[in-house]
């Protein structure tokens, strides 16, 4: 589940140039696609190999229509066939059809983060994303987090640190600090609190998160 | 002896929390649950001349709607004694009783249906044509009326005092007289109130979010005329509440009788902005203080009154003046508290009710009469520091205020800093300093708890006590490993539900000092029963699956010959934008007398929320009043704006040592509301001195200090 | 929210053929201000088209321009390294615009259409001309701490927004769009309307475009340049004022100049006479303070927003040293 063997950065690096790569080659530029994928390769070969597997085995998204139907995610790695209404977001669809209420609901406007989930590796706000078009994604909830009954670091760092207390807004404030740490984009104490400002905490924790996410860097940068 | 009271352990409800498990209102999995939304009145006065329900009842997957038109009559019978977390006078609202509008916002009708976005979509096919009446949406002095009696009789009168407070004014060598205000806040937990509702037979089992299960159920069964044996309430977990799920609002009856009407479990979530209008604020409040003292800094005279909101349909109180009548020593004090009636829900407590507002006025003016009598800040209130409870006339059972005021103060470096506003600058930013009391006045209630021992070892502690998010779980299982002499992970600590022990409510900083002496008891009997000795050894001899005891605790004699309270000192620095008028707050310090400090990791944190609750009190919150529409318009996060990490810096946290074993056998005196007051005071005392001028109406935005700046 | 019918399309055409076939049609993208406008009653379209699939989301830029797919997220475009570097204006508004998650998954394009925040447009049951064409502006005499002062009408008040458009303005921006009628080139300047007496329409996209695209010419301001947003908060607000300005400087002296300002109109408020009070002269604090007076010419308070007749030529004053490097 973690990322530890590679600096988080390299492997979203790597990811974004071989996108890049893929653009490049719709619009007919091979030689530059090219280009690119070597210069992805040279950072994180793992990762080109498997983002260029995910291409080929995703056919094209299927096109819906219509008011209510099915669809298919995959929520911790597991593949769930449900009907849905078209009005149905990732977060009911998490919270009230497969109940994985770990994922919280505070605001249903994007504006409180408590529903942060990882959708293909970035932290998004499920009440903000109709369920359909979360299709073909890879969704990674605070249920999916743990490896083996194992705590992630970001999880064991919030409870040293005590960084919550009514537990609410907790699971999206780790699933944003796993995505982030992840993204490497987090160099100062001031980057992790601006980064980290789309999850409120009404109990005021926030001291408390930030030390815990400096403290799971520290350990997951280990 | 394992010693666990003052360890740092962590929360023991982490592991749940952070791995989604911890399991709040809405998550609960009922075979066949059903969704509700609601329909709420958009005008604030009147009455409902018709309401059509007939395409609502013919949208998809809707299972029905209720209303006034076919709702069933309720009892609403009264209680022997009102909650203490109900308003005092007036009635509370009946819902779906008749067709009045009492308040924008107000639940007029339920849409149950097979799934929440149908419910949702089908309460806004409810058209609904009213009379309206003329509102009361300004906030009118001039209409103000003093409590009645039930509400002075609960400890807010309208008028207080001791000595002659007027001629002892104006014949003060040195006075002051200055107005300020701050706007309605709402609470807004992270979680939305939630109730699910699951009938069997006569007897009815609600998932809530509540701070009081116990008066939930007393509630319940008197609105439907039920034994309160038939009710069950259940709420392990709270996300957060501040005061807002103290008292039994409307929807939680809505979700049950529409549940009872569906013949299955209906699960009724408020939006966020149903949570604004719905489920009480912390009302504005207008204050004026007069304040006179002596050539040496010494009060003669506190004159504090102050105005408040409320609805058509309550009184609700706070205590917004008590802090003038105790918080120092002065012979000659006046409070007169009013209320202004206004369509609107009703407020309700919002951590620290009153106290924390009304300390914002005292130490404003603190500090503005320090100033006066060419005292520094903290000498000052040194030099009026009431000894004893000069209110009540009795001695304290701890007060180390004294000790607050010198750690903070050194922790701070108060004694560097410029005493002339305005001066101290660096490039556009105004740096400046400043410091207010804390204050709370401790209560403890009488509470229980079983205590069951099974024969692996292991300890389950019940009580009908909540956690919303203080740290009950952890603070009640290190009190009872330390009374059994085990260790935490021995002891299974277990909390919000009706089957268990009765608690008082969970607010009001009173928890600890209530349940935690219940579960002590309860963990002292069970050793009693099982020797004194090892008691797992015991168990193993006795050779019984389990053993239980029972106990209540309550406070004593100490209650009527003791003043109790907590105490705090908080010093911040702020750096003013004197071009955009922004505020930063890069450092807190506060130091507290709160006893004996259980847990300090915990505590801490608890402190650090206030001071980032206090922050938002101080520099953002404000519920925004439209009074033609009576409506609050910037219902929802994005504006009404709470603090966010970017905003908090270096908080830093002192406790004074001390236990108060008067108060009660634990020492503590509880933490939730005194690490919320004082913090905005500072702030607004820190803002002057950077910028040289006054700012007495919170919050202190930028287009307040554009005024001045 | 009001049932809709939901289509995915895989291209420009099928999205503008699903939009021109489908009752009440509307796109969505990153879905972030849709999604609210949905839960929040204050549109109810027949039919969603989402365009989320469309393959524009490519990043390209160099020194000699930029090309930018509207549903690049604003994310990828923020932390692209050939953007801080040609130009740190943009880079530095998209990291001051709303949350981690919010810029994760806000597209380019949706950003430029996101609607006012007035309090009344975000409040179904309210009177709003912007909303409800002829229901009267309840803001007007209301809470409008967050309305606009510049280019208000009888019929309205609502600020626009958003602050990266306030930067495409200053960087000279073009969109690019698909339509029924084929494709067209606007620039960023153009894209939004004032209010007057038609507040319902925001901009001057004809029925059925799409947004493409957004190019930006050849990297002008990467050496001087400042964005300042004034907000209550530190973060995850939009601006009480924000101002985007860009120069070229022949020694001490502006040559070019850009500027403009953000949450104070209701459209991204160009300022000419600020620019022209800039072109030509040794820059100096008082020179900075003479042109940003100059920004609040004809604005209006309606009460509450008053303030913002103070806090905007500061903040535009704090923009234009910063820009010139005398901050």
């Amino acid at each position: 589940m973690t990322d530890s063997n590679n600096p988080p950065g390299r492997r979203t690096g790597a990811r974004a140039i071989v996108e890049r790569a893929l653009q490049a080659e719709q619009r007919d530029e091979d030689e530059k696609a090219g280009e690119l994928v070597e210069q992805a390769v040279r950072i994180d070969p793992d990762e080109v190999a498997s983002v260029l597997q995910e291409q080929s085995s995703t056919p094209s998204a299927p096109i819906h229509a219509g008011s209510s139907f099915a669809i298919v995610l995959t929520i911790n790695g597991q593949r769930h066939e449900l009907m849905i209404d078209a009005r149905t977001t990732l977060l009911d669809a998490l919270r009230d059809r497969l109940h994985l209420t770990g994922t919280k609901r505070g605001c249903d406007l994007g504006q409180c983060g408590a529903c942060t989930v990882l959708l293909d590796g970035r932290a998004v706000n499920a009440c903000m994303m109709f369920a359909v078009m979360a299709e073909g994604h890879d969704v990674l909830t605070i249920e999916g987090l743990a490896a083996d009954g194992k705590l992630h670091p970001v999880q064991k760092a919030f409870i040293d640190c005590d960084a919550l207390q009514c537990g609410y807004c907790t699971p999206g404030q780790i699933m944003n600090a796993v995505g982030m740490i992840r993204a490497g984009r987090l160099n100062s104490d001031d980057e992790i609190r601006e980064g980290m400002s789309g999850n409120i905490c009404r109990c005021g924790a926030y001291p408390g998160i930030v030390q815990a996410v400096l403290a799971a860097m520290t350990e997951i940068a280990e | 002896m394992n010693a666990w009271v003052g360890k740092e352990i962590s929360r023991v409800d982490g592991p749940a929390k952070v791995t989604g498990q911890a399991t709040y209102a809405a998550e609960f999995q009922l075979r066949n649950k059903a969704y509700a939304a609601l329909v709420t009145a958009t005008i604030p006065s009147g009455t409902i001349e018709r309401l059509d329900v007939s395409a609502a009842e013919a949208a998809p997957g809707v299972i029905l709607v209720l209303s006034h038109l076919n709702a069933p009559g309720l009892p609403y019978a009264q209680p022997k004694k009102r909650p203490v977390v109900d308003p005092q006078a007036g009635e509370r609202l009946h819902v779906f009783q008749g067709p009045e509008v009492l308040f924008d916002g107000q639940p007029i009708a339920v849409v149950v249906a097979e799934t929440k976005e149908q419910a949702d979509s089908a309460a806004m096919l409810v058209s609904v044509d009213y009379r309206q009446t003329p509102p009361a949406g300004d906030m009118d002095p001039s209409r103000s009326h003093a409590p009645n009696e039930a509400v002075a009789k609960s400890g807010r009168p309208g008028e207080k005092g001791r000595g002659d407070a007027g001629p002892a004014y104006r014949g003060s060598a040195v006075t002051i007289d200055i107005t300020c205000s701050h706007e309605r806040e709402q609470h807004n937990a992270m979680e939305p109130h939630a109730t699910i509702a699951e009938w069997d037979g006569d007897h009815l089992t609600l998932y809530d979010k509540s701070q009081w299960v116990d008066n939930v159920r007393q509630e319940i069964a008197l609105i439907f005329g039920m034994a309160e044996d038939n009710v069950r309430v259940i709420s392990p977990f709270v996300g957060g509440a501040f005061g807002s799920a103290l008292r039994t609002w409307p929807h939680v009856t809505i979700a049950a009788l529409a549940a009872r009407q569906a013949n299955r479990p209906v699960q009724l979530e408020l939006s966020r902005r149903q949570c604004f209008f719905s489920a009480g604020a912390r009302p504005k409040t207008l204050q004026r203080l007069r304040l006179g003292a002596d050539h040496d800094g010494k009060l003669q005279a506190i004159i504090h009154e102050a105005i408040g909101q409320t609805s058509v349909y309550e009184d609700y109180a706070e205590i917004t003046l008590d802090a003038a009548n105790s918080l120092y020593a002065c012979s000659n004090v006046a409070t007169r508290y009013h209320l202004v009636k206004m369509n609107m829900n009703s407020p309700c407590p919002m951590r620290a009710p009153g106290t924390a507002t009304g300390v914002f006025g005292l130490e404003i003016a603190m500090d503005e009469m320090a100033e006066e009598c060419g005292l520094d800040p903290v000498e000052f209130r040194l030099r009026n520091h009431a000894d004893r409870d000069e209110e009540k006339d009795l001695p304290y059972s701890s007060k180390e205020l004294k000790a607050c005021y010198a750690l903070a103060a050194e922790a701070f470096g108060w004694s560097h800093r410029s005493t002339v506003p305005g001066r101290n600058r660096n490039d556009r930013w105004l740096i400046g300093h400043g410091m207010a009391t804390a204050f709370y006045p401790s209560h403890r209630s009488s509470s229980t708890a079983k205590a069951t021992m099974f024969a692996n070892g292991t300890v389950v502690v019940r009580t009908a006590a909540g956690d919303m998010g203080p740290g009950t779980y952890t603070a009640m299982t290190q009190l009872a490993a330390e009374t059994l002499d085990l260790t935490p992970e021995q002891v299974q600590f277990e909390l919000g539900d009706t089957d268990m022990p009765e608690a008082p409510v969970h607010g009001g900083s009173i928890t600890l000092a209530s349940v935690g002496n219940a579960v002590i008891a309860a963990c002292r009997s069970l050793r009693e029963k099982l020797g004194n000795g090892d008691p797992v050894a015991a168990m193993r001899q006795l050779g019984q699956e389990a053993v239980s005891a029972d106990a209540e605790s309550k406070p004593g004699e100490e209650a009527n010959i003791y003043s109790s309270s907590a105490f705090g000192a908080v010093f911040v620095e702020v750096a003013v934008d004197s071009r955009l008028g922004a505020v930063r707050i890069p450092r807190i310090v506060g130091a507290y007398d709160i006893g004996t400090v259980v847990n300090p990791k915990i505590a801490r944190s608890q402190c650090i929320g206030g001071m980032v609750g206090g922050l938002g009190m101080a520099l953002l919150e404000q519920a925004e009043w439209d009074p033609a529409l009576c409506r609050v318009m910037n219902a929802n996060l994005a504006e009404y704006l709470v603090p966010v990490n970017a905003d908090v810096q270096h908080l830093d946290v002192l406790f004074a040592p001390g236990e108060d074993k008067i108060f009660n056998p634990i020492g503590s005196k509880g933490v939730a509301e005194i690490a919320l007051t004082g913090v905005a005071p500072a702030i607004a005392n820190a803002i002057y001195n950077a910028t040289g001028h006054r700012l007495r109406n919170l919050p202190i935005t930028p287009d307040k200090l554009l005024e001045v700046l | 929210m009001n049932p809709f019918t939901y289509t995915r399309a895989g291209d420009a055409q099928q999205a503008i053929n699903a939009f021109q076939g489908s009752p009440g049609p509307f796109y969505v993208a990153g879905a972030t201000d849709v999604m609210q406008l949905l839960r929040e009653d204050v549109y109810s379209p027949g039919t969603l088209v989402d365009i989320s699939s469309l393959p524009y989301t490519q990043v390209e830029v160099g020194p000699r321009g930029a090309r930018i797919g509207a549903l690049a997220r604003l994310a990828d475009v923020a932390d692209d390294d050939a953007v801080l570097r040609y130009y740190p204006l943009l880079a530095r508004v998209l990291r001051e615009t709303a949350s981690t998650q919010i810029r994760n998954v806000a597209t380019m394009g949706g950003n430029l259409l996101q609607r006012t925040r007035c309090l009344y447009f975000r409040d179904a049951h309210t009177a709003c001309n912007k909303r409800r064409p002829g229901s009267g502006c309840a803001a007007m005499r209301g809470a409008n701490r967050i309305n606009a002062i510049l280019g208000t009408s009888e019929q309205c008040i609502a600020a626009y927004p958003g602050d990266m458009a306030v930067a495409l303005v200053v960087l000279d921006a073009h969109i690019q769009l698909e339509g029924p009628d084929g494709p067209r080139s606007v620039p960023v300047a153009e894209l939004h309307r004032v209010p007057a007496d038609d507040p319902a329409h925001d901009t001057t996209l004809r029925p059925g475009e799409i947004i493409t695209r957004i190019d930006l010419p050849a990297s002008r301001f990467a050496e001087s340049c400042a964005f300042v947003k004034a907000r209550d908060r530190m973060t995850f607000e939009w601006a009480l004022a924000s101002a985007a300005v860009g120069l070229e400087m022949d020694g001490g002296t502006v040559r070019v100049a850009r500027v403009a300002a953000g949450g104070v109109g209701t459209v991204p408020w160009p300022l000419p006479r600020v620019e022209h009070a800039l072109i030509g002269k040794a820059l100096s604090a008082e020179r900075a303070a003479k042109a940003a007076a100059l920004s609040v010419e004809g604005a209006r308070s309606a009460g509450d927003n008053g303030f913002k007749l103070k806090l905007l030529p500061r903040v535009v004053e704090q923009a234009i040293l910063a820009a010139g490097g005398q901050a």
